[in-house]
């Protein structure tokens, strides 16, 4: 039996391929399977499934997209959809409203809550610590614990006055 | 010391020492970790990855486990050297590949090692034998915080550590655990635990082979999400789940032993056969066999053997392995018959 996508080669290579509950078998020939077997894999790839995850959860025309770009390295998004990896860290915040749904979706969260490296380490807990106490405050509020509440508030804008005095 | 040294030592993985390690091989813990401001491996140009390496090779030195650490440009050392070291569990095989600007650093007791431009800058590695997840864990901790000492790295206080994948986003943390499961393999339940860890957010595949249809029984399970959960917390998720296996594989193989003790007894001494008298033997085949033998060690059915020795074998057997103990390089077939003979003369002399 001759190959049939060549129809010069001998087949030794029988394939069954399904596509939407269609069966049908191919005999190939080597170096043609090999091919075939090589365009199965770029369909298949990890990047493609995390491609497919990028366009999940944006509603933005495939045109804009394209022009979405890091203001630090150059990658774009359209990169990113490619091979599935980032160009640099700021591309984290260049592609920020892309990225969150995709973190969610891959993670279940889009909030890191473990290890603070020490270089940015105080102001990055007195950051989370910030969060927290306005969630705290939020929940006091519903709950009608108003002084509770006003205790937060207090704090918070401790900590806030300390993160300007900082900054000057 | 160099490469040539790490063949007269065993590799931590196959050390067998430890908890629980009638099952369990070993414990890693990964982290992934980038310089702040400089674009990842794979986007960054030739003067940026030079500069990552010798920011590397100079933070290593500030961290007591990494002292004497031995740093290897892979571009300077054969094919062999590298599939050698991939063989050995001290990098990827995807950091044998284009390797320009890429290097290991390992210390000599192969317990830790950093792979440098894989696709995160670094890429921090600690090995421990048995089930030993929180010690890898401390281990590794004291590391990444010595080396940021010396080196920014990307984070956000909202999403953490920054890579270049968003699946490692966050802690930046992979542990897995090496495990050898023949006895659910052989009463034809290891499809249920694999669905079971699934569910429990953790991943399961075989060290070699694809799938359920692991060769030699040997799997690897690591956590899934990297993000919004505590180091720690990952950490004892993975030791607990995987202690569960471990009580799962042990009454299982207490069973086969009472129920069905000639079958399992039968194939421990056909795997023993074929290894001691075969002349042509492939890497797959001899992996499988040895998965039985190392049954039959853990169970006491085979007496004349170590785990230790078992081990070795599994190692030694590898591809490259074989090609540095012979000092050049082999074919598929002549290392098939080399590593028959080796086989044998090991099993003889025990």
């Amino acid at each position: 039996m001759l190959c049939e996508i060549c129809n010069k080669t001998e087949a030794t290579v029988h394939l069954t391929e399904i596509i939407n509950d269609k069966v049908t078998k191919l005999h190939l020939c080597e170096e043609c399977a090999r091919k075939k077997g090589s365009e199965m894999e770029e369909h298949f790839g990890l990047s493609d499934l995390l491609a497919g995850l990028a366009d999940l959860g944006t509603t933005i025309e495939p045109e804009v997209m394209e022009t979405i770009k890091c203001n630090s390295c150059g990658f774009t998004y359209q990169d990113f959809k490619k091979v599935g990896r980032l160009g640099c860290g700021e591309c984290y915040e260049s592609f920020k409203k892309h990225l969150a749904p995709l973190l969610k979706r891959i993670h279940g969260t889009d909030r890191h809550v473990g290890k603070v490296p020490l270089m940015v380490g105080k102001t990055v807990k007195d950051m989370r610590s910030l969060q927290e106490l306005k969630m705290r405050m939020e929940k006091a509020i519903q709950a009608e614990e108003f002084e509770e509440a006003a205790r937060l508030r207090d704090k918070i804008r401790e900590l806030e006055k300390k993160d300007k005095t900082k900054e000057s | 010391m160099t490469i040539d040294d790490f063949l007269k030592q065993d590799s931590e993985w196959l050390r067998g020492t430890g908890p629980s390690s009638n099952i369990v091989l070993s414990s890693r813990t990964r982290l992934a970790r980038n310089l702040d401001k400089i674009p990842f491996s794979n986007w960054a140009n030739r003067k940026q990855l030079e500069d990552i390496l010798i920011s590397a090779k100079d933070a290593v030195q500030g961290s007591n486990f990494l002292k004497d650490s031995m740093f290897i440009r892979l571009k300077d050392v054969s094919e062999v050297d590298r599939l050698f070291l991939v063989e050995r569990h001290l990098m990827s095989p995807e950091h044998a590949k284009d390797v320009e600007y890429k290097a290991l650093i390992v210390d000599p007791r192969e317990i830790v090692s950093i792979m440098v431009n894989e696709e995160d800058h670094l890429r921090i590695q600690v090995m421990q034998s048995g089930l030993n997840m929180r010690e890898s864990w401390r281990i590794i901790d004291e590391i990444d915080t010595d080396l940021s000492k010396k080196l920014p790295f990307a984070y956000s206080a909202k999403w953490g550590y920054l890579t270049a994948c968003p699946t490692n986003t966050g802690t930046g943390l992979r542990g897995s655990v090496m495990i050898h499961l023949p006895a659910l393999v052989f009463a034809g339940q290891i499809s249920k635990v694999l669905e079971a860890i699934a569910k429990l957010g953790l991943n399961i595949r075989g060290l070699y082979g694809e799938g359920t249809e692991a060769i030699g029984n040997i799997f690897q399970i690591s956590n899934q999400v990297s993000m919004g959960m505590s180091e720690e917390d990952i950490i004892d998720n993975i030791e607990r789940i995987v202690n569960q296996i471990i009580s799962r594989e042990d009454a299982t193989r207490k069973a086969i032993l009472t129920k069905n003790r000639e079958a399992l007894i039968d194939r421990i001494s056909r795997a023993y056969g074929t290894l001691k008298s075969a002349h042509i033997i492939t890497s797959n085949e001899t992996v499988a066999l040895l998965s039985a033998i190392r049954l039959g060690v853990d169970l006491g059915v085979v007496k004349n053997l170590d785990r230790r020795m078992v081990n070795e074998l599994f190692i030694l057997t590898q591809p490259a392995h074989l090609q540095k103990l012979e000092g050049k390089v082999l074919n598929a077939n002549e290392r098939d018959i080399k590593r028959a003979d080796l086989i044998r003369e090991r099993l003889k002399v025990s």
